[in-house]
């Protein structure tokens, strides 16, 4: 019986794929383990093995074909005497069988990541919740001069274009972490870096995220402009104490003497697919700290214009990245020195019946909301917080006194949410300016479950956010 | 030349070391140790708050190291730092002041006896964290690496801190990179109540380094010689780029852990014993008087600059007013400090 051989998910975000190379050809015998080819994503390149032994009948996708959709066939196995064309194009005698990825040796955690392990699972089906988010592009853009030329960048474009300028521009910046060499980045954040500016600095670690954030701290007293990267801020609960212990208080105890310039950065939140250890929002954790910064951008160009100016900070910053928008492409303007600085909220959209404040991921769910409420006649104002710490009081003001309604949309827990917080001061600073309680939409109060129907329930969805807005707006 | 303190102190190397250094030990030593037992006093009339680690029969360690230090070597240290400060020559006035929480302190009376710091002195802490200042002293090391400088740093921690994971990510790190930097376990045998036997069964804490490749020794902490000559070693090591180098120093506490120590685990008799038989002043004052180096009055005089030295510190900790209300809302941030550190490279 011939077995069809599908284009294999490589990660729990891949939808498409290059294939790149081809390491058999047709009438080649292969067996159980064999190299069969390789396959690039916007991650990584992953060489993927065999599982069945048979002969080679066919290669249905050749060489240097671009967004090969995941379930594809792409060869056809044949076993002993049969026909190398049996089984196209009659699915009854074909097995469909993805190709089993290598799983490469290591760490357990980099399943999570594009080198994982995801055989023979339908992605349809499986599908998460987390990557069927839209990311509709803010359609306000202040940031940058009127004509100035923007380009389509991907979030990972922008953030490595961000920490190449900087590196470049002081020779006192450095990033260090897990992966951000040799490898490229556990999510090629860094790819390239390592070519271009020497092992000096792009620094290796070993698997130690508390030592070499407390490492990454001492460079930041001593002197030096670390860029720490977390390979997902999960982790960062082990180096937690570093973080908040000896780079957010040292300032202060020290009487201004002993200032911190360091970013942690790394992605946060929800990825597909990974559950709860894998899976949590911490902004509202590290916003909660004086003497940290804390940033958690949307667009490309957010990203871009807030890591640079992170990066200049001269306090810790806390960079929340998004493993899901990493991939995303929004327009970047085309400057030589782009920065955007903290506390400066952004109006994503204007409206004049509610307001639906957000931030990171949160942005994708309530600009999509907007658009949905629009259809209904429901005018939203969507704004983008952009930096936790500080917060942009005034434009938050601003908006209420306009609208009179608010909405918050965020990933994180409920208890002790950014909502709550802007609840509690809208309450006190606004209180005559609302029509209504403000609603606070956020993740589930659960540990992120494993189960694709269970994530989905878990994690907030723009329809949450056009109910929320209906109750705010009675209609 | 490990020794443990429990053994007697030989008659000294004193052949080569010269009137003006043990001079300068029993100077600094006694600094310490007068500053210290005024401390407890003030912390006794309610002027000092909260924890206050005092330094008493540890002062060997930090003295003998300091005489190997040159210029921008940096030292970081725990919670019971102010023998350290006072060894790199921070002023008294400025530690006691802090102590008393006032705005002439080295942190404005914002940090207290655990977090005091100066840029200066390449002071970096003062660290309330058992085992933080580790990985945080290897980073100040990586920091003078990557300029290119020669400079080591001085990681002080105790060996209650030997158990703390992030120490050991640190010794590999810090070998895996070759930093500069002399990780100083000042083992004083208790992790607060908990003697050393009954939290591990390794005999040494140097040792556990071998398993990372890093040098190490165990040094007799009581004896500012011998702390001295070991510690010229593991600065040679360290200063040609060697990576780093482990030094266990073998010493004594006096006092309780902190102000508030129930001196039930050990006895009376173990601490008496270790004073009278082991203590690193006395041990110097003898090598003074039986080396024809000081007569009994020019300690004398010695003393009594000491004791002035420390009572206008005292007097000063208690005059400085408190830090102005609104210090409660200044170096949160530090958005007034230069933007780029890049000038300060030697690159």
């Amino acid at each position: 019986m011939a077995t069809e051989i599908l284009m294999p998910a490589l990660s729990p975000t891949m939808e498409e794929g290059t294939l790149a190379k081809w390491l058999v050809k047709e009438g080649d015998t292969v067996k159980s383990g064999d190299i069969l080819a390789e396959i690039e994503t916007d991650k990584a390149t992953m060489e993927f093995e065999a599982v069945d032994e048979g002969t080679v009948g066919r290669l249905l996708v050749s060489e240097g074909t671009q967004g090969v959709k995941v379930n594809t066939p792409i060869a056809v196995l044949v076993a002993e005497g049969e026909s190398a064309d049996a089984g196209t194009g009659d699915s009854g005698t074909t097995v469909p069988h993805a190709a089993e990825p290598l799983a490469q040796p290591g760490r357990g955690e980099a399943s999570r990541d594009e080198t994982g392990e995801a055989p023979d699972r339908a992605p349809a089906a499986a599908k998460s919740a987390v990557e069927q988010v839209n990311t509709p592009e803010p359609d306000e853009s202040p940031d940058w001069p009127e004509g100035t030329t923007v380009k389509q960048m991907t979030v990972r474009e922008a953030l490595r274009e961000a920490m190449a300028e900087e590196m470049e521009r002081d020779e006192a910046v450095f990033l260090m972490g897990e992966e951000v060499g040799e490898y490229q980045g556990a999510y090629k954040i860094s790819q390239g870096l390592l070519d271009r500016f020497g092992p000096r600095r792009v620094v290796d670690t070993p698997i130690s995220e508390m030592g070499f954030a407390g490492i990454g701290v001492g460079a930041a007293f001593g002197g030096l402009r670390p860029i720490v990267e977390f390979m997902t801020f999960n982790f960062a609960m082990q180096a937690i104490d570093h973080i908040i212990n000896s780079a957010a208080k040292t300032l202060y105890m020290s009487g201004g003497q002993m200032g911190c310039p360091i970013v942690f950065r790394g992605p946060n939140g929800a990825a597909a697919r990974v559950a709860a250890q894998h899976s949590q929002d911490f902004a509202a954790w590290y916003a909660a700290i004086p003497g940290l910064k804390v940033v958690q951008p949307y667009s490309a160009a957010d990203a871009k214009g807030l890591l640079k100016t992170a990066i200049r900070d001269p306090n810790p910053v806390i960079f929340l990245e998004n493993e899901i928008l990493y991939g995303r492409s929004f327009d970047v303007p085309q400057m030589d020195d782009f920065t955007i600085p903290f506390g400066k909220a952004r109006v994503a959209r204007k409206g004049k019946d509610v307001t639906i404040i957000s931030f990171g991921i949160g942005m994708a769910h309530a600009l999509e909301a907007a658009e949905k409420l629009s259809n209904d006649g429901i005018d939203a104002e969507v704004l983008d917080l952009r930096t936790l710490r500080p917060i942009d009081y005034p434009a938050i003001l601003r908006s209420v006194q306009k609208t009179n309604r608010v909405v918050t949309v965020e990933e994180g827990f409920p208890v002790g949410s950014i909502g709550n917080h802007l609840s509690a001061w809208i309450m006190e600073n606004a209180f005559d300016w609302l029509d209504a309680p403000v609603i606070n939409c956020t993740g589930k109060d659960v540990p992120m479950p494993y189960a694709a129907n269970l994530e989905r329930l878990a994690l907030i969805t723009a329809d949450e956010v056009v109910e929320a807005v209906r109750k705010v707006t009675y209609r | 030349m490990a020794r443990k303190p429990t053994e007697t102190a030989a008659p000294a190397a004193s052949a080569n070391v010269s009137r003006d250094e043990l001079l300068k030990y029993y100077r600094d030593m006694l600094l310490i140790r007068r500053f210290e037992e005024k401390a407890g006093q003030l912390y006794g009339m309610g002027l000092i708050g909260g924890f206050c680690h005092l330094y008493i029969g540890q002062e060997a360690v930090v003295v003998g190291l300091e005489a190997t230090t040159k210029e921008g070597d940096k030292r970081i240290t725990s919670y019971r730092d102010h023998g350290h400060m006072l060894a790199c020559g921070m002023e008294a006035r400025g530690v006691m002041a802090e102590l008393t929480g006032r705005i002439g302190g080295y942190s404005k009376g914002k940090g207290g006896s655990m977090h005091m710091f100066s840029r200066e002195k390449h002071f970096y802490g003062g660290h309330g964290i058992v085992g933080a200042q580790v990985p945080l002293g290897a980073g100040l090391a990586f920091a003078d690496k990557y300029k290119g400088n020669d400079n080591v740093t001085f990681t002080y921690f105790g060996d209650g801190a030997s158990n703390q994971g992030q120490v050991y990510e640190t010794y590999n790190m810090a070998e895996l990179w070759a930093l500069p930097v002399i990780f100083v376990i000042e083992n004083n045998q208790y992790a607060m109540g908990t003697s050393m036997k009954r939290s591990t069964r390794s005999t040494t804490l140097y040792g556990r380094g071998e398993a990372f490749g890093i040098p190490g020794e165990q040094v007799d902490g009581m004896d500012v010689l011998a702390v001295k000559a070991a510690g010229e070693k593991a600065v040679a090591h360290c200063r040609a780029g060697n990576g780093p180098y482990i030094l266990e120093m073998m010493t004594y506490r006096y006092r309780g852990h902190s102000m508030s120590d129930p001196a039930k685990y050990r006895t009376r008799e173990e601490v008496q014993k270790m004073r009278d038989e082991r203590d690193a002043i006395e041990h110097v004052r003898q090598l003074l008087l039986q080396g024809g180096h000081a007569s009994e009055d020019d300690l004398k005089s010695i003393d009594k600059e000491i004791k002035d030295i420390v009572n206008d510190s005292a007097d000063f900790s208690r005059e400085s007013p408190e830090p102005p209300l609104d210090e409660l809302w200044t170096d949160i941030y530090a958005d007034d400090v230069p933007q780029t550190a890049a000038e300060d490279l030697n690159v």
